[in-house]
């Protein structure tokens, strides 16, 4: 068998998969993509909503779903897994078995016929077996590809499913077979599982008492596509729960239950469930017993304050027990560790937040791909620090959960970084040129001649509405000039038929009445385009989500509503015009501003794709942070040593140009053709430069703490970042005592933000002090330990070993006071477990100081047009699937000017900026949105009311001529300008007024009834 | 025997939230009345009040228009101006006499399929108990 070449091979299509692919399609690179699920979508589709935005999951992972499978540079292959891989980096050789789902994908119209003929009824492990499915089945409604999948472990072979199969989409015959391929780099991002606590953490009670849920469970009960259409009920009775309690780290932060690194993300969707059950049913009590509340990232703890001041209780406490009452609710036992007090309390349901866990299948896929996985199942990196997605294969890098726990935008921005390194294997290969549009007939003279292609979907849509009548009334229409029933309309058939009659009619609209314009408009637009009918002219009636779907009862009315439907597309039709698709060329090169890690590794990893840079630093040598750090986590490396490799590798590449001591001056332009000015300073040069792209790494830095414990006052009062300098520069001496104070201006109404990396920070300097001086007694005052990243964990438990320090809790209300007595400095601070107050005098004070973003942000963020936060860090364009791309197209973000990370985390994201970035810079041009608004001069009085509408800045006012100018490569199509235009000057491309009312203005007049 | 009143109402929704609310509630098969027909924007920020008041011309008795929840827009801000701009539009239905219950302006994501259909039904049957609209226009 011939082996089918592509450039790359990302395994698995969760968030983290389905982003590397597209990163490497976007590029210009052909994809293959192997799924072992029968849809794609990973864990994410079976999220509510996600934290800290409250966004709907499904809703934002549904569109790169469809993209992915649209891509015509990926290959998708579900119910597929890598068996075997050979070869090197540049040329693997990979063996793909390929499970048989009885059903043919071209043929299978996704109706669901099959579903409902199908006798055999199972557990729907997608709900979490909360519901049932039948034995043939789609996995959910938004499930990609929109295809059946005969479950053949349950099925029995009755042959039901066949005979209500009207395009004849079930054989089973169809065997499972392997496939050879060749690809030059991969991509792993298998994803993880969460935990099933019947054997490990067996005393909460799960799959013993109906009531206990693992949370993804209870994300199903909420989902409003899930099994009880969003309503929290009781498994037990259906009955509304009054009070839900929910136990954190199940199988978590414990060697003995289970696993011993913390599992990052379930104090934050455990919030985020309460939360969201208190809006829907604000009379339900919702309690989350926690050990250490770790809402680390982004704006988290503000949500977790927010849910706090909402009424969802939080407990301090490890809970020792369940039992089950009688009315099956559950009776949790529990020591309060800030009151010390044991209790007994009874709630309707339990949600256990369970530890994540690798799926068993990697270690499996391991061995098959030659690469190392950790003593839990996780896939471990070649080196924990400076190269944190390399796989310790070369050539095969990692992304997501299936690497450790993260949330979702940590996820996408690794597979970002994963699709970045990836990408430089394959720098040498020819790209995928954009697509020639076919050439398009010119009808803009022409008079409508529209032609109407009715589908019954087989009888989806024919079982209630009257299609024939729809398709007569339609003929009725004077611009109709062809109309025609089909059985499946999306069939590659019928595609040839809709084809036929264009060409045979003269045609110059089509309008197909079947679905969604969401899912199969592309479909039908391609078609059109191929008989060089431009994408504008084609138009969709939705007669089967909007009819015979919802009025299944009502077939009269239902075909009625068709024929209107039908009636309105042929009607807006008319004023459509061809959209013309433009392109503009991209300037080559990338700006990176700030010349840190972050900004070095971005220039490195675009360095390595091919693309020259312009690498910015402000200072006078590079290196950012790492000039001032001592030894780096989690290996005490030195930072130096890691800066002198950066600055080496950043050196010794010609296609990197660095501007030290410079900083930005100016920006125009936009994605594709940015002109930037250099500044080297008072009589210094300065230089002009031109980007396609720009990436913004500029970094954190701690805030000024003078005034607040005694910072200011005494050298032997510091931060971490000064202690990191004594640990470097060994000057340390020998302090008898020290005392870390964590959240030095954090977690207080001045600063509510969380700094993230704090309690790392602590417990890594708290074992370096330990060593300097090992005599040295360490007091850590802390709120809530919360360390964060792969290892820490770890870490924290090692550090408590070896330096036994003497751990304070203190609360936000009662901060630790730093005081001179005499030349000695008294600390003072209320110990919330002792319950009592202690005084520790302390040779050195070490402050975790609140984190923010760099003092230039102010400055930048208006030149960029970009947007900033009250900590000056930078906006991204969204929280979880935008995290390191700007509203502003074209420019990108990584490291701490996003939000202080760990190193590894900020090289991730590095690489990850650095693909972002590559990929107008590979393509060499960048579309402009189609739908965009246009202004009429002649009608515009320049009063410039539409221009603050604009979020993207596409709109500004010619001072000369008086009337408004719009960026069109900027606008992205929403057409909020044109309704706020007084004077009708505006319209918006595909959506004109004319267009908008033609519909408006036959909905209802005309109308049969 | 006269038939009971059905109203004739359009709809304005925005093609990421509401308009995929609308499908997803077909993909459910929830049930809601046939009174409803749809027109397909970008956002609601698209919607002109002039939409509504040409809807109303042309012989609808309530008109809808429905975005993606605030802070959810695919654009950003799109959502908030179609608020600002429908609570001002409101005010001047009294004044030109028409109930501002014939108009209704509401949030749906993507995923609530179940809501965009409780929202047709309650408004339908808003409606018809409000009777047919009957305007005149000059």
């Amino acid at each position: 068998m011939d082996a089918h070449a592509y450039d790359a091979l990302v395994i698995g299509a969760g968030i983290s998969g389905m982003q590397a692919a597209l990163d490497l399609a976007e590029k210009g690179y052909q994809v293959l993509v192997v799924e072992r699920q029968a849809s794609i979508g990973g864990t994410m589709a079976k999220l509510d909503k996600t934290f800290p935005t409250n966004d709907c999951a499904i809703c934002i992972t549904a569109p790169k779903m469809v993209e992915l499978a649209r891509h015509p540079n990926i290959t998708l292959l579900t119910s597929a897994q890598v068996e075997r891989v050979a070869g090197s980096v540049g040329h693997f050789e990979v063996t793909i078995w390929r499970q048989t789902t009885y059903v043919d994908p071209e043929k299978c119209t996704g109706c669901g016929d099959c579903a409902r003929a199908c006798p055999v009824e199972v557990a729907d492990t997608f709900n979490g077996r909360l519901s049932r499915r039948k034995a043939i089945y789609l996995q959910f409604p938004q499930a990609v590809p929109a295809v059946y999948t005969i479950d053949y472990a349950q099925c029995t072979g009755c042959g039901a499913c066949d005979r209500a199969c009207g395009p004849g989409a079930i054989s089973f015959l169809r065997r499972s077979q392997p496939l050879t391929v060749t690809v030059g780099s991969i991509v792993v991002a298998t994803g993880f599982e969460v935990l099933e606590p019947t054997e490990l953490r067996r005393e909460y009670g799960y799959g013993r008492f109906a009531n206990v849920l693992t949370a993804l469970q209870y994300e199903r009960l909420m989902a409003a596509s899930g099994p009880t259409d969003g309503h929290v009920t009781r498994p037990s009775d259906g009955q509304a729960p009054r009070s839900i309690a929910w136990i954190q780290c199940v199988g978590s932060r414990s060697t003995q239950g289970g696993h011993p690194y913390c599992s990052k993300i379930c104090c934050m969707y455990a919030t985020k469930e309460a939360l969201i059950t208190r809006e829907h049913a604000p009379d339900t009590a919702t309690t989350i017993f926690y050990m250490d509340l770790r809402a680390y990232g982004k704006d988290f703890q503000q949500y977790y304050r927010r849910a706090a001041d909402h009424g969802v209780r939080y407990v301090r406490s490890r809970p020792a027990s369940v039992s089950e009452n009688a009315d099956q609710s559950l009776m949790l036992e529990y020591e309060d560790t800030l009151t010390g007090k044991v209790a007994s309390e009874t709630f309707d349901l339990l949600v256990l937040s369970t530890a994540v866990v690798p799926p068993p299948e990697n270690r499996r896929l391991a061995q098959a791909l030659g690469i190392a996985v950790d003593e839990h199942g996780f896939f471990v990196a070649r080196d924990a620090l400076r190269a944190p997605l390399h796989a310790t294969r070369e050539g095969i890098f990692l992304a997501g959960g299936a690497q450790g726990p993260n949330d979702i935008p940590d996820c996408v921005a690794q597979a970002s970084g994963a699709a970045g390194l990836a990408a430089i294997p394959l720098s040498q290969r020819q790209r995928t040129a954009e697509p020639v549009p076919p050439a398009e007939r010119d009808v803009a003279a022409e008079a409508p001649r529209t032609g109407v292609f009715v589908c019954s979907c087989g009888k989806n849509i024919g079982g209630f509405v009257d299609v024939e009548a729809v398709t007569a009334s339609a003929r009725a229409l004077p611009e109709v000039a062809f109309a025609e029933a089909c059985t499946f309309a999306c069939s590659e058939d019928a595609q040839r038929k809709i084809r036929g009659a264009i060409e045979a009619n003269g045609l110059n609209r089509v309008v197909v009445a079947a679905c969604s314009p969401i899912t199969h408009g592309p479909v039908f637009q391609q078609t059109c385009a191929e008989v060089g009918l431009n994408a504008g002219l084609f138009e969709m009636a939705n007669i089967r989500n909007q009819c015979s779907w919802v009025h299944s009862s009502e077939p009269g009315p239902a075909t009625t509503k068709a024929a209107d439907l039908v009636r309105m597309a042929v009607a807006r039709a008319s004023y459509v015009k061809s959209l013309p698709v433009q392109t503009i060329e991209v300037t080559p090169g990338c700006l990176v501003i700030g010349g840190g890690a972050a900004g070095m590794t971005a220039a490195i990893t675009l360095a390595e794709m091919g693309i020259e840079v312009v690498l910015v630093e402000r200072e006078t040598v590079l290196g950012g942070k790492l000039n001032l750090l001592g030894k780096l986590a989690p290996n005490d490396l030195p930072a130096s040593t890691f800066r002198e490799h950066l600055v080496h590798e950043v050196q010794r590449r010609p296609q990197i140009k660095v501007f030290t001591g410079t900083e930005v001056g100016e920006v125009s332009g936009h994605v594709g053709n940015f002109q930037v000015t250099l500044d080297g300073g008072l009589g210094e040069a300065i230089t002009q430069v031109q980007v396609g792209t720009i990436i913004v790494a500029t970094g954190f830095r701690e805030v000024d703490l003078r005034g607040r414990y005694g910072y200011g006052d005494d050298p032997r009062i510091i931060t971490q970042l000064e202690l990191e300098r004594h640990l470097r520069d060994g000057t340390l001496g020998k302090p008898r005592s020290v005392v870390m104070i964590n959240c030095a201006g954090s977690l207080d109404a001045a600063n509510p933000s969380c700094c993230r990396i704090g309690c790392s920070v602590a417990v890594k300097n708290a074992r370096l002090v330990h060593q300097a001086a090992p005599g040295t007694q360490v007091f850590l005052l802390y709120q809530d330990l919360r360390v964060y990243g792969k290892g820490q964990e770890e870490a924290f438990t090692q550090m408590l070993a070896e330096v036994a320090p003497q751990r304070i809790r203190y609360d936000a209300e009662r901060p630790p006071q730093v005081s001179l007595e005499h030349g000695r400095i008294m600390v003072t601070v209320y110990d919330t477990l002792l319950r009592d107050e202690l005084e520790v005098e302390a040779d050195l004070v070490v402050l975790t100081a609140a984190l923010r973003g760099d003092g230039e942000t102010p400055r930048l963020k208006q030149m960029l047009k970009v947007g900033a936060n009250a900590q000056d860090f930078y906006h991204e364009a969204h929280a979880k699937i935008r995290p390191l791309d700007f509203t502003t197209e074209g420019i990108y973000l990584c490291g701490g000017d996003h939000y202080p990370r760990s190193i590894p985390d900020t090289l991730a994201q590095a690489a990850g900026a650095a693909s972002r970035a590559a990929i107008p810079l590979l393509r060499g041009r960048v579309k402009v949105e189609p739908i965009v608004a246009e202004v009429e001069a002649a009608r515009c009085s320049g009063c410039g009311l539409c221009v603050p509408h604009c979020p993207y800045g596409a709109m500004r006012l010619d001072p000369e001529r008086g009337v408004l100018v719009i960026e069109e490569v900027l606008c992205k199509g929403c057409g909020t300008c044109v309704a706020a235009c007084p004077s009708g000057a505006l319209q918006q491309r595909g959506f004109a007024d004319a267009q908008v009312l033609a519909m408006i203005e036959t909905a209802w007049e005309g109308a049969l009834v | 025997m006269s038939e009971p009143f059905e109203p004739k109402i359009v709809g304005l929704l925005c093609s990421w939230c509401a308009y995929a609310g609308a499908d997803t509630a077909g993909v459910s098969r929830v049930q809601y009345p046939p009174n409803l027909r749809i027109v397909r924007v970008m956002c609601s920020g698209r919607v002109d009040p002039l939409f509504v008041a040409r809807a109303f011309e042309h012989g609808a008795d309530g008109v809808l228009v429905a975005g993606c929840h605030p802070g959810d827009c695919h654009y950003l801000s799109g959502n908030n101006y179609a608020e600002e701009r429908f609570a001002k539009f409101a005010q001047l239905l009294d004044f030109f006499g028409l109930d501002q219950r014939r108009f209704k302006l509401a949030w749906v994501s993507g995923s609530e399929g179940a809501r965009f259909a409780a929202i047709v039904a309650e408004m339908t049957e808003e409606l018809r108990a409000l009777g047919p609209l009957e305007l005149k226009v000059q």
